[in-house]
């Protein structure tokens, strides 16, 4: 099997279904000759073409528009916003119309949209750039937001989003894509959407996170495993729907669970999965089910980061709370 | 006859007074500008070179952060610039920090809007603008409204904002037109074309042969100006400005230009998208060149000065950096304190929680 990063491995499930369906088409902006800001399509104009991966004029909701009217004309597309800030330029066709266009068509349209964007702190971007915008897109009805934590998924996951017949934004955690490598196989394979994955198991207390919070939890289980407490982590891997049936499954075992997300506390999806935690599992639980997360200010100044986000600290710091209530 | 579109085009002629050879092509346009005047004008030009070049190089070294480089876009940017008032209003992007900093913006500010430290953003009293804009294209509907507050207040200001070729596609661009153009709204929109947006060629941005004719649609001015002509610039800023403060509407003014550097500091790579004949071609045309030329000719410049200008920029560059460097870091507690007039009570609550963590 292949050693891929993240990034490569996106390219390579572009690639795939490049290869697989000609109504696959790729674009946004400098994602042609340029290979996009990260490589993320490096090489795919020059394999398939102009006709099949392009450079769109610089406007997002053009972007998001285009896309609803290729899927009309029975198209796949697979635009990219370039950084997940930008996306509120395209609210209204991604929220406003792609979402609910299966609906308002009374079931007779579908959207086979998936839109990719970078997001994710940590790498020293300007404003809007980084911020982990997924609650806003979570709360709207119609549209599947992925978020995949490593090269394997990753690749699974986007095969998977492009064949979906509905829409899905799919969030990629600029911190994770040249971070580290993984097992990536080089033929076609797909992961299931809606699916989360316990990525280490755990007796003592269920830590779920999503992105490269996935791998600050796993770091945060090792040096718990030192203080004799062991962490099961859950990657949610698409965070909406979320997987309420592995939680639960989690939670029965351990009855102690920790939420972590990157999103500020008012943020991101935390509050709806403790909250459904406790619909489904409250006697089950031995202590509140507590967040980490950012503080509920604006995405920080760059230079600011390190401090603002959260990290495995935090997260160790919660689970001794939740152990010792 | 014609077809409307053409006959629209041939209305769009780049607007030049100054040729590369630094020879006035057209006398009948040159702006009333004194000779300390014109010296001032290459000085800033000059000064905003080199601190291009040293910004290059302390990013290279890890010293800054974001940074979007300049060389290229100088008449550009300080010619229209050097129309404007004090009082005037500047809403610019990402890549028009030396507006800034000659309306008033310290270097060291300058310096901390890269490395990413809120005090960068601060603009200090009497400095009217805002902080670069990263979004493209959010500035643009923004200086309608400036530029229509200015018109109610019956102030003798205006409202400039600035985007590039790329920036020209958004629907926000449109819009502030418009916007403008319905209020007659004292407000001045520089494109600064440089021929690419990022990687993508300004002719895969619109069918349309000009940026400038945008405005035709819109109701209001609009001019092609050489942008590597800081005089022509100069002018058409300056008539612009005036037009817009005697209640004649905004103006569109597309100025052709090019960036020497790459898009940004983070890993753009332009031998991806651009040749080196293209880069060639642009760099004849250099506006520093052809200014020293011209004001050499009229005796008003020598390399004495020219090296004075770049001896103090250095100093200057060296002091601010330094300053930067030691500004105290950025705090949780104070990004907290600058969400709110009055922090509310989920804020209150975390300004306690970080207080107690920053303290240990
Ligand atoms: C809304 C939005 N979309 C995309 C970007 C990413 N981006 C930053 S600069 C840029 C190209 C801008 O080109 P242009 O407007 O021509 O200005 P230039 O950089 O050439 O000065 C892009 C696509 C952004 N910052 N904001």
């Amino acid at each position: 099997m292949a050693q891929m990063t993240m990034i490569q491995a996106i390219t390579d499930a572009m690639r795939t279904e490049l290869k697989n369906d000609e109504n696959v088409l790729i674009f946004g902006e400098d994602v042609g000759q340029n290979g996009g800001v990260f490589r993320a399509t490096e090489g795919l104009q020059d394999e398939y073409g102009e006709d099949r991966v392009f450079d769109t004029p610089l406007a997002e909701s053009g972007i998001g528009g285009l896309s609803i009217g290729l899927a009309l004309q029975g198209f796949r597309p697979v635009p990219e916003i370039q950084f997940i800030g930008f996306i509120y330029e395209a609210m209204d066709a991604v929220n406003g119309q792609m979402s609910r266009l299966r609906y308002r068509s009374g079931g007779t349209q579908q959207m086979p949209i998936t839109i990719r964007t970078p997001f994710g702190g940590g790498v020293h971007t300007p404003e809007l750039h980084a911020d982990s915008l997924e609650g806003l897109m979570t709360a709207q009805p119609g549209i599947r937001v992925v978020i995949p934590s490593t090269p394997y998924d990753a690749k699974g996951l986007l095969i998977q989003s492009i064949r979906n017949n509905d829409p899905v934004l799919f969030m990629e955690h600029m911190k994770l894509y040249r971070s580290f490598k993984g097992e990536v196989p080089e033929e076609d394979y797909t992961v299931e959407l809606d699916k989360a994955d316990v990525k280490r198991e755990g007796n003592d207390v269920t830590l779920i996170a999503y992105g490269a919070m996935v791998h600050s939890a796993l770091k945060a289980a090792e040096e718990l495993e030192e203080n004799g407490i062991s962490a099961e982590v859950i990657d949610l891997r698409t965070i909406s729907p979320v997987d309420y049936d592995i939680i639960v499954e989690s939670v029965k075992k351990t009855n102690r669970a920790v939420m972590i997300q990157e999103a500020q506390k008012v943020a991101g999806i935390a509050s709806s999965v403790v909250a459904e935690i406790q619909e489904k599992a409250i006697l089950h639980l031995e202590a509140p089910v507590l967040r980490v997360t950012a503080p509920d200010t604006v995405y920080p100044f760059s230079q600011a980061e390190e401090v603002w986000l959260p990290n495995h600290n935090d997260i160790v710091e919660k689970v001794n709370n939740v152990i010792n209530f | 006859m014609k077809r409307t579109l053409e006959q629209i085009e041939e209305q769009f002629q780049t607007f030049q007074i100054m040729n590369e050879e630094g020879e006035i092509v057209n006398e009948n346009a040159m702006p009333d500008l004194s000779d300390e005047d014109l010296k001032e004008i290459m000085r800033r030009m000059v000064y905003t070179r080199i601190l291009d070049q040293r910004s290059i190089a302390l990013n290279r070294q890890g010293r800054l952060g974001f940074y979007a480089p300049t060389a290229g876009q100088e008449a550009s940017q300080l010619g229209s610039h050097y129309a404007l008032a004090q009082e005037d209003f500047i809403l610019p992007a990402y890549r028009d920090v030396p507006q800034l900093i000659w309306h008033g913006l310290p270097l060291y500010q300058a310096f901390l809007f890269s490395k990413g430290h809120y005090k960068g953003n601060q603009m200090p009293e009497g400095v009217n603008a805002l902080s670069p804009q990263i979004i493209i294209g959010a500035q643009i509907t923004q200086a309608a409204g400036v530029g229509l507050g200015l018109k109610k207040r019956g102030k003798e200001a205006i409202a400039i904002t600035y985007t590039g070729d790329g920036g020209a596609s958004q629907g926000d661009f449109y819009e502030g037109l418009n916007f403008a153009g319905a209020y007659a709204a004292q407000t001045v929109f520089v494109v600064q074309n440089n021929q690419f947006a990022i990687s993508v060629p300004v002719d895969k941005q619109s069918a349309a042969e000009t940026i400038a004719q945008k405005a035709v649609a819109a109701g209001i001015e609009g001019i092609q100006v050489d942008g590597m002509d800081v005089l022509a610039v100069y002018a058409a800023t300056q008539e612009a400005r005036n037009r817009a403060i005697n209640g004649e509407g905004p103006t569109l003014i597309e100025t052709m230009t090019y960036r020497y550097g790459p898009h940004t500091m983070a890993g753009d790579d332009p031998t991806r998208y651009r040749t080196d004949e293209m880069d060639d071609e642009w760099e004849k045309k250099d506006p520093i060149v052809r200014f020293r030329k011209y004001l050499e000719n009229k005796d008003l410049w020598s390399e004495d000065e020219e090296n004075e200008v770049v001896e103090k920029a250095k100093e200057e560059i060296k002091a601010a950096i330094k300053e930067a460097d030691n500004t105290p870091k950025q705090k949780v507690t104070d990004l907290i304190s600058i969400m709110h007039e009055e922090l509310p009570s989920n804020l209150k609550e975390q300004m306690e929680e970080y207080e107690e963590k920053e303290s240990k």
